[in-house]
């Protein structure tokens, strides 16, 4: 992009890369407590992202929506998620099923191929925010990649939402989000998604001793 | 109150009220009369769409044309026959000490929830509220997947959460993608995710952005329907949840994420030149068809194959609605209807089979007929109508969609007639000794409801042999707005 990009947008463009590192980050991270944190931190700076947008385009809803997000994904969800970890004495170590380096390089190709795909998009698109739909597409893809490598509940749901985090900077980065009804409505469904899996990990770990997934592994066609 | 607000209102209300007033004697009781009142509101909306034409409600945030509505009323008429089945099948269980009383609260409550969320996705106008509504829908049929606790049931549900959540996240970036490319059309109007918007500038959506974009909400929402490859939760949710769980989420679950491709697979159409949508659902039901096919003779367990099954004919769907047209169009949502009031049927009359037999394997159920010959004939019928035995109905859409692609698509035909067989067989084989043959059963300490499952059939075999006129128009509409 040309050297007369306005501030805004190269700020847009620091909390992206910033939101894209930590995905990465999370990918190498082995310890539960560190993760939760580090998810926390991507929210905020998809917070920062958000509010620099909001006001570099004078969009109310996106004050809003910066507004939604620091609540749910930078306070409220970490906060569910650490009091979980301590009540079911979660073991620290995060099993990985495939090695750190070599998760971080299927990544790498995972983010090529996200900006790959983006680029014929994000040229259609008018926004100041447009260039960071293909980071948006990297971090849903490493989130997934992450569920697929963890082998810890908890692990996998912190992939989940890191998934959502992507979605929002991918609404917030083609389209300057969606409407406000639907943001509300998608804050509720993960709001409620992680208080049901409160419940679903109490009982799972009554059932299996563990929060292994490994141990669920039995329902097969033979 | 008009019947649309009444639809959504009761089970919203009915929901919360049976999670204050706990599991007592009446309570299922409350549970069919909120279902009737659901199906009776559910039925006056479809007089009065089919005497009036499409209509709003809230402001545009909601529409129902003749498409939905009958999606409509088929939801509600299926949840109104599971509530009743479910009465005695639950008292059963709590009898035999499966389940204890804050659980069928717990069940009561979350299967109102469940129609309400599915009303609201067949109703709704935005798509956005779509897809909140079916990631709703997930929610609150996750715990009652692991209503049993046991070690089975619980993985089914994590699967069911983890493999639906990750495939509606993918139909969220699609559905954000849409608007992306509704939104350089539209303008910021807000207006950018109503269905009825769209589909008056479908023609002027971006093409690279829309290919995109249905890709995204085909393997989402695909993966809800249970499309391969992406199926691996569907048998297990069926198998390990309790039977009216399994009889709706194949009845109506399903359909209400095929529904929601459907109208999205409209604004593509319009937008894509070439049939790109409608050429890659007929690709994605092919390969869900022969999948399920050839999976069903390995099953042991016997809803586990019922569930292969509803995978088998949800690819098949999927392929005739790819096929786009009149014809087919027509041909699947016949199938759609047939195939939610058999599956449901079947599971109504696998719940009781396995109930007084103690057990979902396969080998050790044997003479049913000899234990309960209705239940026993149930079965039968059931299996042969799913089947596609003249003259049940399920044979007419088969052979309409069978024909179409012989005219328009002939390659494609030895794999359908091929997987068909393939299924036909393996179901047929392993029913038939399970319905005849020695058996030494208990009796149950609750008679089990076997009207529904015996009025579902006498309407697959009625539309089977003759469709009412009004019915025909019906499903021409739809399949002439489905293009």
């Amino acid at each position: 992009m040309s050297a007369t990009m306005p501030i805004s947008a190269q700020l847009i463009n620091l909390f992206a890369s910033v939101i894209l590192l930590l995905a990465f980050a999370m990918l190498a991270q082995r310890r539960v407590l560190t993760l939760i944190n580090l998810f926390a931190l991507q929210g905020l700076a998809l917070c920062l992202a958000t509010l620099v947008a909001a006001v570099s385009t004078g969009q109310t809803h996106l004050y809003y929506s910066a507004g939604l997000t620091l609540v749910l994904k930078v306070l409220l969800l970490p906060w569910i998620l650490h009091r979980l970890v301590r009540k079911l004495n979660v073991k620290s170590e995060v099993e990985a099923l495939i090695n750190i380096p070599a998760t971080m390089l299927v990544g790498i190709v995972l983010v090529m191929v996200a900006f790959n795909v983006a680029l014929p998009i994000s040229e259609l698109s008018q926004t100041i925010t447009r260039g960071t739909l293909g980071i948006a597409l990297a971090v849903v893809l490493l989130a997934f990649l992450m569920m697929i490598t963890r082998q810890k509940a908890i692990t996998q749901v912190v992939g989940f939402l890191s998934m959502e985090n992507g979605l929002f900077l991918a609404a917030t980065s083609a389209t300057y989000g969606m409407p406000m009804v639907v943001e509300l409505g998608i804050a509720l469904d993960v709001l409620v998604g992680v208080i049901i899996l409160g419940v679903f990990f109490f009982q799972i770990r009554d059932q299996f001793d563990s929060l292994d997934i490994r141990h669920m592994e039995n329902l097969k066609d033979n | 109150m008009d019947f649309f607000v009444l639809m959504l209102v009761i089970p919203l209300v009915s929901g919360a009220l049976l999670t204050v007033v706990g599991e007592r004697d009446w309570a299922p009781n409350l549970n069919i009369i909120a279902s009737l009142g659901t199906f009776l509101a559910a039925a006056g909306l479809t007089v009065e769409i089919v005497a009036n034409g499409p209509r709003f409600a809230f402001g545009e945030q909601f529409f129902i044309d003749s498409l939905n509505v009958f999606f409509v009323a088929l939801t509600a008429f299926v949840g109104l026959s599971t509530s009743i089945f479910s009465g005695p099948y639950m008292k059963n269980e709590r009898e035999h000490g499966k389940l204890s009383a804050p659980r069928l609260r717990l069940y009561k409550s979350m299967f109102q929830l469940f129609m309400f969320t599915m009303l609201v996705a067949l109703t709704t106008n935005n798509l956005g509220i779509l897809w909140v509504a079916m990631e709703a829908a997930t929610l609150t049929t996750v715990l009652l997947v692991s209503l049993y606790r046991t070690p089975a049931s619980l993985e089914a549900a994590w699967k069911y959460f983890i493999l639906c959540g990750v495939g509606i996240a993918q139909a969220l970036f699609g559905t954000i993608l849409l608007y992306f490319a509704a939104e350089r059309v539209l303008g910021e109007t807000g207006n950018a995710l109503l269905w009825t918007h769209l589909v008056e500038v479908k023609g002027q959506l971006e093409p690279t952005i829309m290919v995109l974009s249905f890709i995204f909400l085909l393997v989402g929402y695909g993966t809800k329907v249970g499309l391969a490859p992406l199926h691996n939760w569907l048998p297990d949710a069926h198998a390990e949840g309790p039977t009216p769980v399994s009889a709706v989420l194949s009845g109506l679950l399903l359909n209400v994420a095929l529904y929601a491709i459907l109208r999205c697979k409209v604004l593509a159409d319009g937008a894509i030149p070439g049939g790109f949508a409608g050429n890659l659902m007929m690709g994605f039901g092919l390969l869900t068809l022969v999948v399920a096919a050839f999976f069903l003779s390995r099953q042991k367990d016997i809803k586990r194959m019922f569930a292969y099954s509803s995978i088998e004919h949800m690819g098949l769907i999927t392929f005739a609605f790819g096929m786009g047209g009149a014809v087919a169009n027509f041909a699947g949502l016949l199938h759609m209807t047939m195939h939610s009031l058999t599956k449901s049927a079947i599971f109504f009359a696998v719940g009781h089979a396995a109930q007084k037999t103690g057990t979902q394997v396969m080998e050790d159920i044997r003479g049913l007929i000899r234990i309960n010959p209705l239940i026993g004939w149930g079965l039968m019928l059931g299996t042969l109508a799913i089947l596609g035995m003249p003259p049940f109905g399920v044979f007419a859409s088969e052979f309409m969609i069978l024909t179409h692609a012989m005219k328009h698509h002939p390659w494609a035909t030895p794999i359908l007639l091929l997987a068909l067989g393939v299924a036909f067989a393996a179901i047929f084989g392993k029913v038939q000794p399970m319905v005849f043959g020695e058996t030494h059963a208990k009796r149950l300490p609750h008679a089990p409801a076997i009207t529904p499952v015996f009025v579902h059939l006498a309407i697959v075999l009625m539309l089977g042999l003759y469709i009412p006129p009004y019915l025909t128009r019906w499903f021409h509409e739809a399949a002439r707005m489905l293009g």
